[in-house]
């Protein structure tokens, strides 16, 4: 083991800030991180045990005990639920024989709950063994168990056939489907990769690169929504010895996939427009942050870059200008939602725990290792690469005013034909429920769990930076589904999983709002419940990153657009009860102590 | 010039010829650790308004041990640990119109919240038998007169006893925030709560 986790450490030069890679490789080559790992990892580094294990104790998918030799991830989102997740559930348990949370005895199997893997499009899913398992049934499962205790190779595990789009690749065989149900200007054919590094660059200085984007006027497309043009200018303008371009995979916001989709069908556009940022802001790294749930691309998108590098659109030199030199290497997370906040993401990118930083500075000036870094969606540089090419005028004749362009979205849910659309800015979500076919639609939750919940009363709205706001997670529920207890708590208990704890708002208001919620469903709730409800939600926005600012969204949106369905469950009669009981409640201190209760009723 | 909004009160009563009877406030120290009442003292001079302002009844402020009238605010700290707290809270709440919640005890349990993860018979294994400081108890006696509060599962927050109708966090709550909460309880007026009152880093 020692000699392992020592060549592991010098095939990153022993640089601290390749933590997570080391940590990753270990996990991978000995199924867990053992304490001897831990101290040899600390002295090889020069570092505490305690650095270490702060990194390691972060992530999800590291552990410290064995996982299994076949480690089950299933997912736990609210579709994945919709699609029979109960009954996978139990088929992975009984068939196995252990519960989730645990590995069998004989250190074969072990079964772990996950957040939103990004199938919601061919749920339920797991990941075994980094290889993802689609439209589970209980009959696979059982297959599928059967075959892990006969030890089969892991990719003799699948039966099924390759997904459409590339994923047929010998670099991916995988059974996950893209489902490209519409395309637009991103997702299109009819670009030829590498145009605008060869072609338009040339003719181009960075601050036209710049100029042209800022003119198209596109806004960031992971969901905050900034000015892209604006942030690469920012950047330029920063002082620094060296510059950072990261794109940000780690689509974590359950119920999206369209970043999955775009690396699987247009990684060369995603890196291009990496390249072309890498121009425009005078930095000459990239770095694409991925998440773990996506590991099994891991081979192929290396063998695009590597083609790229050989094709002459990556390395030294590019496109034959002088000094235009840019390359990209692939830094995956290890399962940590608050690793998607850019700060968050530049911390586990230097190897430590995703925590995010206080603004400001802002990466723009201070970023990676301290440089001045830009940090975009995968959707965002794919799009800037057309941009270019064709000119940010162009792109302004895409969707409204304030939102150009067209948007990626993740559709999922009650409907026939979950996918991944390309529509302009500016589509309501009638005409989205039309094209993919939802009838009888209670719900759309807009934007994931950080976004709101709305009903029919607002499907006239449309999608836009000054409308709906969205990443692109569109999910939606049918009439039969039970909103509050089987979405919202849902949803609730993922902030709560995820919330890194720095603040007391979002590590505790979390808890104590989802406590009150279950109270109401358990039938105690009282009409002040509803007011608490709706005044906590505020104490969160004192939180330091989106993701506790956001993180009562889930109440406070259901709240405000289904509030029939909380009233339907409160208690008319009282207005106060929180079910306390004392005589209960100082039953075990007394008997251990040794004395008989006694109670003053005055 | 007036330099505060209680002193205009206070003025403006001086001048209705002190037909209004002061607001009457109590405080207590449930499972807190005083620091909440610290940072009321913490308001510096404006004690010497708030004392001709208002009127205090059961507080450690002056001691006035049991309610002797009805209250209008009730301030608490701490959380609720056993079943003296219990009690206190239940009474408070009974005699003032508005209970408020100060500090993070209060609110969430606090610092002694952090037992809540702990079986209590382990905690009282530890703090009477098994912790280290604990080796001149040879007979391994527990605290079992009838006289002692009988200690509660877990720390509980106080709205999960009785009815709170306003929060004040902060640990202890800034002595800023405390003044301009009373001060917007006893004139009626909404209370400002800027941004850098309630963050936290
Ligand atoms: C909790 C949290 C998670 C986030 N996850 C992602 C993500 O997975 N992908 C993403 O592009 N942006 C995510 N963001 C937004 C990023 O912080 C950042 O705004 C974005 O990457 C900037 O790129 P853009 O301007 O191109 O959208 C997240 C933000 C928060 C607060
Ligand atoms: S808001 Fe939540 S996730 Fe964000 S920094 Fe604070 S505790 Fe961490
Ligand atoms: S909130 Fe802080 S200051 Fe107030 S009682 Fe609790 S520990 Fe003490």
């Amino acid at each position: 083991m020692e000699n392992t986790v020592k060549q592991i450490v010098e095939k990153y030069n022993t640089n601290r800030n390749r933590l997570m890679d080391m940590l990753i490789d270990i996990q991978e080559s000995e199924g867990y991180i053992s304490r001897d790992a831990i101290a040899t990892l600390s002295q090889l580094l020069e570092m505490s045990q305690a650095d270490v294990e702060q990194t390691l104790s972060f992530y999800h998918f590291f552990s410290t005990k064995p996982r299994g030799k076949y480690a089950v991830y299933l997912n736990n989102s609210p579709v994945a639920y919709m699609f029979g997740r109960e009954a996978i559930k139990e088929a992975f348990e009984k068939s196995a024989g252990v519960r989730f949370g645990e590995v069998t005895s004989d250190g074969k199997i072990g079964l772990f709950d996950t957040a939103c893997i990004g199938m919601n499009d061919q749920e339920p899913a797991a990941i075994i063994n980094n290889m993802v398992f689609t439209r589970l049934t209980p009959y696979r499962v059982r297959e599928l168990v059967k075959m892990m205790k006969e030890d089969k190779p892991i990719e003799e595990l699948r039966k099924e056939s390759f997904g459409d789009g590339k994923n047929y690749l010998p670099s991916l065989r995988s059974m996950v489907s893209s489902n490209i149900r519409r395309k637009g200007m991103i997702l299109s054919d009819d670009y030829h990769f590498g145009t605008v590094l060869r072609e338009k660059l040339p003719t181009l200085s960075p601050e036209g690169v710049i100029g042209e984007i800022k003119h198209s006027a596109i806004r960031g497309r992971g969901g905050a929504g900034f000015p892209t043009g604006l942030k690469w200018e920012f950047c330029r303008r920063a002082k620094g010895d060296k510059h950072y371009v990261v794109c940000n995979a780690d689509e974590g916001e359950p119920g999206t996939f369209k970043d999955r989709v775009i690396l699987t069908e247009k990684p060369e556009l995603v890196f291009e427009g990496m390249a072309l940022a890498g121009y425009a802001i005078g930095g000459e790294e990239g770095i694409l942050y991925i998440r773990y749930e996506y590991r099994y691309m891991k081979d192929y998108l290396e063998e695009v870059l590597h083609k790229m590098r050989k094709e002459g659109l990556l390395g030294t030199n590019i496109s034959g200008i002088e000094g235009f030199n840019f390359d990209i290497r692939i830094q995956f997370g290890a399962g940590a939602y608050v690793c998607g906040e850019e700060s968050a993401l530049l911390e586990s990118l230097e190897g430590k725990r995703g925590e995010p930083r206080d603004k400001p500075p802002f990466p723009v000036e201070r970023g990676y290792l301290g440089y001045p870094t830009i940090i975009n969606n995968v959707e965002t540089f794919a799009t800037a690469v057309r941009i270019v090419q064709n000119g940010g005028e162009w792109f302004t004749q895409f969707g409204t005013d304030d939102s150009t362009g067209t948007k990626i979205l993740s559709i999922s849910g009650d409907c026939m034909f979950p996918g991944v659309y390309e529509v302009n800015w500016g589509f309501n979500v009638e005409d989205m429920l039309d094209m993919v076919g939802a009838y009888d639609v209670q719900a759309v939750q807009v934007g994931g769990p950080s976004g709101t919940l709305i009903g029919p009363d607002e499907f006239h709205r449309t999608l836009g930076y000054s409308d709906l706001s969205t990443g692109g997670s569109m999910i939606i529920f049918g009439k039969q589904r039970n909103l509050l207890r089987d979405v919202v708590v849902n949803f609730m208990e993922f902030f709560i999983d995820e919330s890194c704890g720095s603040c007391s708002t979002c590590r505790n208001m979390t808890q104590v709002m989802n406590n009150k919620l279950k109270k109401i469903l358990a039938g105690k709730g009282v009409a002040n419940d509803l007011k608490d409800l709706k005044e906590w939600g505020r104490v969160l926005n004192a939180s330091r990153c989106g993701l506790g600012q956001t993180a009562a969204n889930p109440i406070i949106s259901s709240l405000k657009n289904f509030r029939p369905l909380y009233e339907a469950l409160l208690q008319k009669d009282k207005d106060f009860d929180e079910g306390f009981d004392l005589e209960k409640s100082v039953q075990a201190s007394c008997s251990y102590v040794g004395r008989v209760p006694v109670f003053n009723h005055h | 010039m007036i330099r505060n909004p209680l002193e205009a009160i206070l003025n403006s009563n001086k001048r209705e010829e002190k037909t209004m009877s002061k607001p009457v406030v109590a405080t207590t120290s449930l499972a807190g650790c005083f620091g909440c009442h610290m940072s009321l003292l913490d308001i510096d001079e404006r004690i010497l308004t708030l004392i001709e302002l208002v009127e205090f009844n059961k507080s450690p402020v002056d001691d006035i041990k049991t309610f002797t009238k009805a209250v209008d605010i009730g301030l608490i700290e701490g959380g609720v640990c056993n079943s003296e707290n219990v009690e206190v809270l239940k009474s408070f709440r009974k005699h003032c119109k508005i209970l408020v919640s100060v500090g993070e005890c209060a609110i969430m349990g606090g610092l002694p919240a952090l037992r809540n993860g702990i079986p209590v018979e382990e905690c009282l294994h530890e703090a009477y038998i098994g912790g280290p400081t604990v080796q001149l108890n040879k007979d391994g006696i527990m605290p079992n007169d009838d006289e002692l509060p009988m200690l509660l599962d877990k720390v509980y927050p106080c709205h999960e006893i009785v009815k709170i109708d306003y929060f004040l966090p902060g640990c202890p709550p800034r002595a800023d925030l405390i003044w301009d909460a009373l001060v917007a309880l006893v004139t009626g007026d909404p209370m400002k709560l800027p941004y850098e009152v309630v963050k936290f880093d």
